[in-house]
């Protein structure tokens, strides 16, 4: 791994504190810090200090540390035994995005291939690899803070979230996805840093999708980031994370939380495609609390990283509830994509859709598990799920996990699983029109993928094409 | 004087590893001139077809397939297809979330060097020309790539695309199979607009009724994996009223 701060480690330094009393990411970091690797106790509270955190924050962190110590990782679910707390840094630079490099040059030359061939412009490119800072995005997002502000709506990094909103965010945070719940969460509720704090009152609607691109240079894509996400009674948005071309990080771990409260006749839509480096374990806790009325859709790409796992999540706990999961899983050479979702019905009359495509090739593995949990009392609920795997090749594996609890008789719930091949006939038709092997081989793929796809906001389906393209080729041999 | 023909001379294949089925393929389509080819079940027909278009799962033993003076039989599919050779498939597949606009684009790309891609009017016209020349609503184009279509309509497909490929030589396999009479005409009509002085086809079936409406220059006969006889389109006719048993008695096949 190389070594990704220039700072000296015995600095623990702190020059250039003033910057931090206030949001403006013009200045440039003249200050460096990391923890030491591992983690522990002192970890914990350097970071919360480093931050100037409130007592309770402190408090949660370090409850959170003892709940992830006794509880320890899942004994279920892909090969984790490949990551050592102890090689890694638990929090690096309070400014700065989280395991960038200093230098373009030192971003691996496959990747800055990749980006060159996605057509991604290089001051983008330099964003996404995590070389310094997204200043030209600075005015758009200006003007659009100005006009979201008008309306109240609230769009900022977590960090500074819990800074000047400090009632609302803890009113709601850790009220979804409490430390409790799973190892993975325990220890970003121990260790968070950055994520989006969003807050869009009641009835507003935001036509512009908030895409946290726009945050960039404050950590919103970091290592233990915490999204907070509410959407008041009425409200209507869409929020955007990540990006289809590859991030790369230097850093193996990256473990976020997502919490979304949709109140009373709310729509939410939040929309994520990672495409980590694939030396990544990507494990991520993204869940929803759908009130009544509300309509809650997770769109979620899984493109990169060496192990995922990660299953959004809504818990329908108002009337006339509804949840939505629509997924893309890649599972290239040496990648295990173990995705999923859960929908948990707790109230009367609640509805819930799943669609999972998952695409497996070489020694790439996918796998889809879900639950749906209907309620006693949850009268007249509806699920659906369907997932659909396609092998491209004979190494390639998938499989399903489904759980399905039902304690309401007069529920319905169906499930549909298919696997396919990637079919010779098929490769051969398209061929005897003139198309290569690998554009039959991307063409069959996207088709595939095409319900799903077409769900995406028209930037992020061009560049999930070209990236089959890239994908595919090579394949043929 | 340069060859402007499909010629295939004394062709063997067989299933890859497997059942010998084409013992001498004799065979030569002119372009400009419709062909076409009859006989019985399992004489090889379908297989000669795929064996055109370099279907991967059988191979050749002997003999060549040129295309206007190139051996192909060394050619991918798809740099054949893109040689000028057209297969019209007896049981074209689905290709699910394609739309048939959009594979039509790719396909006629790929004929085109990088950067000189279609325009949007031109192949915008191409299509057009195609769907009214098959009676058709434009609508289908926006449809996936016979998903769901009835077996008619996938064969309305093949020869739409036909059209719109616009290639030197087309092989028709069984595209009347399944058909009934509307969509036989249908059909027949657009292969009749296709029709021209560039463009040669050889049509596989096993019916008469499909040559009243696309009349061929002459017809071949097959039998037990060669062309036995050939001759002006009445052949076809004596077929229908005779039977193949005739041809196999006046060769002593």
């Amino acid at each position: 791994m190389t070594d990704v701060t220039k700072a000296d480690p015995d600095a623990d330094g702190l020059q250039g504190m003033e910057h931090t009393k206030q949001y403006d990411f013009r200045l440039p970091e003249t200050y460096f810090y990391r923890s030491e690797k591992g983690l522990d106790r002192r970890v914990v509270e350097k970071i919360s200090y480093f931050k100037q955190e409130p007592e309770w924050m402190l408090q949660f962190r370090l409850r959170a540390l003892e709940i992830a110590e006794k509880k320890g990782p899942p004994k279920w679910g892909p090969d984790l035994s490949g990551l050592r707390f102890e090689n890694i840094y638990f929090y690096i630079r309070p400014n700065e995005r989280q395991g960038t490099v200093d230098s373009w040059d030192e971003i691996p030359e496959e990747v800055r291939e990749t980006y060159r061939r996605l057509g991604v412009p290089e001051a983008e490119q330099r964003v996404l690899a995590g070389v310094g800072a997204q200043y030209e995005s600075e005015m758009v997002y200006h003007k659009l803070k100005e006009e979201w502000e008008k309306k109240g709506v609230i769009f900022l990094d977590t960090d500074t979230g819990l800074k000047e909103h400090p009632e609302v965010f803890k009113e709601y945070f850790s009220t979804v996805v409490p430390p409790e719940d799973n190892y993975y969460a325990a220890v970003n509720s121990a260790v968070w840093s950055g994520g989006s704090f969003v807050y869009v009152p009641e009835g507003v609607e935001v036509g512009v999708p908030l895409q946290a691109y726009f945050l960039l240079n404050a950590q919103s894509i970091g290592q233990f980031e915490r999204t907070l996400i509410i959407g008041a009674p009425g409200s209507k948005f869409h929020y955007i994370e990540g990006c289809t071309a590859p991030a790369y990080t230097t850093d193996a771990f990256h473990s976020g939380v997502i919490e979304i409260i949709a109140q009373d006749n709310s729509q939410v839509r939040y929309s994520t495609i990672q495409n980590w480096s694939h030396n990544v374990y990507n494990l991520v806790t993204q869940r929803a609390l759908v009130h009544a009325g509300a309509s809650m859709g997770w769109l979620d790409g899984n493109l990169g990283s060496k192990v995922t796992m990660k299953y959004p999540s809504c818990y329908l706990v108002g009337e006339h509830a509804h949840g939505e999961v629509l997924s893309i899983a890649f599972a290239g050479d040496g990648q295990h994509q173990d995705a999923g979702s859960k929908m948990i019905h707790a109230a009367p009359h609640t509805t819930s859709s799943v669609v999972s495509k998952s695409i497996s090739k070489g020694s790439g593995r996918s796998s889809y598990r879900g639950l749906v949990q209907i309620h006693d009392g949850a009268v007249g609920a509806r699920s659906n799920v369907e997932c659909d795997a396609l092998l491209l090749d004979d190494t390639a594996k998938t499989d399903t996990y489904p759980y399905i609890e039902i304690n309401e008789k007069t529920a319905h719930v169906g499930h549909e699983a298919t696997v396919s091949k990637l079919d010779d006939e098929q490769i051969f038709y398209l061929m005897s029109r003139g198309l290569a092997e690998d554009e039959a081989m991307a063409l069959i793929v996207r088709g595939f993928l095409d319900p799903v796809a077409k769900e995406l906001p028209l930037e992020y389906a061009v560049e999930l094409n070209r990236l089959i393209e890239l994908e595919m080729e090579g394949s043929v041999g | 004087m340069t060859d402007t023909t499909l010629d295939i001379r004394n062709l063997h294949a067989r299933i890859r590893g497997g059942e010998t089925i084409l013992r001498g393929v004799d065979l030569t389509v002119p372009r400009g001139e419709v062909h076409a080819l009859m006989g019985p079940n399992g004489s090889g027909k379908s297989t000669l077809a795929k064996i055109i278009a370099g279907d991967p799962s059988y191979e050749v033993t002997e003999g060549s397939i040129l295309l206007e003076g190139q051996n192909v039989l060394d050619l991918e599919p798809d740099e054949r297809a893109r040689a000028g050779l057209y297969l019209a498939f007896q049981y074209p597949v689905e290709v699910p979330g394609v739309s048939i606009a959009n594979f039509l684009r790719l396909a006629l790309n790929a004929r085109r060097a990088e950067g000189e891609e279609i325009g949007v009017m031109e192949f915008y016209q191409k299509l057009q020309k195609a769907v009214e020349a098959l009676d058709w609503d434009e609508s289908i184009l926006e449809r996936n790539l016979h998903e769901g279509f009835s077996g008619g309509e996938k064969k309305r497909s093949e020869i739409l695309q036909l059209l719109v490929l616009e290639p030197k030589y087309a092989i028709l396999d069984e595209t009347d199979s399944g058909l009934d009479i509307d969509a036989l005409k249908v059909v027949s009509q657009g292969v009749n607009a296709a029709r021209g002085p560039d463009f040669g086809c050889l049509m596989i079936t096993h019916y008469q009724r499909l040559l009243n409406y696309i009349v061929p220059d002459r017809v071949h006969v097959m039998v037990d994996g060669r062309v036995v006889t050939e001759g002006p389109k009445e052949l076809a006719m004596e077929l229908d009223s005779k039977g193949y048993d005739w041809v196999r008695d006046q060769v002593g096949a």
